[in-house]
């Protein structure tokens, strides 16, 4: 069972709850979005990468040198 | 440490929570500090976030991401939540526990936003290990009297995690 843990500041108690039906249901949208940002932010690097190495084929250049260039 | 840094609360998990709440906080210090040292069980460099009286609303944030298998920092944006760093996961090495704070200015004002700083480093003593700073804003002028620190998808901390909630004056 996923429980939740609420530390009173005021009387120093500490509960512990089960998660509420919409606390699961939104714990579970929230890791689908995960899922999809993740994959999301694994294509646009991958895009990136490519679009960066055909760029230093077509200089004829390498990334060190490259980096040169910029620095 | 100046006596105008005061332990609120403290809470040491002796079994796994998706979720930890410090409720009912005080109104009397200027700012809160939350210092954790926690792990959580599924999967690797788990992110964090924080929620205000049990919610996403009126977060925003802005974050800087190291990571050593991306070349450089990176940043983003992100609003109707605020991520606060990131913390070992499952299948990091066994025991290594992540540390991380979060500062909040002026928590307890009724006629201001509050902005938040926050830092979470997930450490392994291995290659892979990932840093995250953020910038992040409440935007509200509720005083905050209740703060939750929880992963951003389904995992829990384990046993062992902790938690601790200071309170500034500034006088």
């Amino acid at each position: 069972m996923t429980t939740a843990i609420e530390v009173n500041c005021s009387t120093g108690e500490v509960t512990e709850r089960p998660l509420t039906a919409e606390e699961l249901a939104a714990n579970e949208a929230a890791q689908v979005q995960a899922e999809v940002d993740a994959k999301k932010a694994e294509v646009e690097a991958a895009t990136k990468a490519e679009a960066k190495a055909a760029l230093l084929s077509k200089l004829g250049i390498t990334a060190d040198e490259a980096a040169l260039l910029l620095g | 440490m100046p006596v105008t840094y005061e332990l609120i609360s403290s809470n040491v998990l002796s079994s796994s929570a998706a979720s930890v709440t410090f409720s009912a906080i005080p109104s009397t210090y200027t700012d809160l500090v939350l210092r954790y040292s926690g792990r959580m069980d599924a999967g690797a460099n788990k992110i964090l976030k924080i929620q205000v009286a049990g919610a996403d609303t009126n977060l925003s944030y802005t974050r800087l991401v190291g990571d050593p298998s991306v070349p450089s920092v990176t940043s983003a944006r992100g609003t109707g939540i605020s991520w606060a760093g990131y913390t070992d996961g499952s299948t990091m090495t066994a025991s290594s526990f992540s540390s991380g704070e979060i500062y909040i200015g002026n928590y307890a004002s009724t006629s201001a936003n509050k902005a938040f700083s926050a830092y979470g480093a997930a450490e392994q003593n291995a290659t892979d290990a990932r840093m995250m700073a953020v910038a992040g804003l409440y935007s509200s002028n509720s005083a905050i009297s209740s703060i939750t620190l929880l992963d951003i998808s389904t995992a829990n901390w384990v046993s062992g995690s902790s938690f601790y909630l200071y309170g500034i004056k500034n006088s």
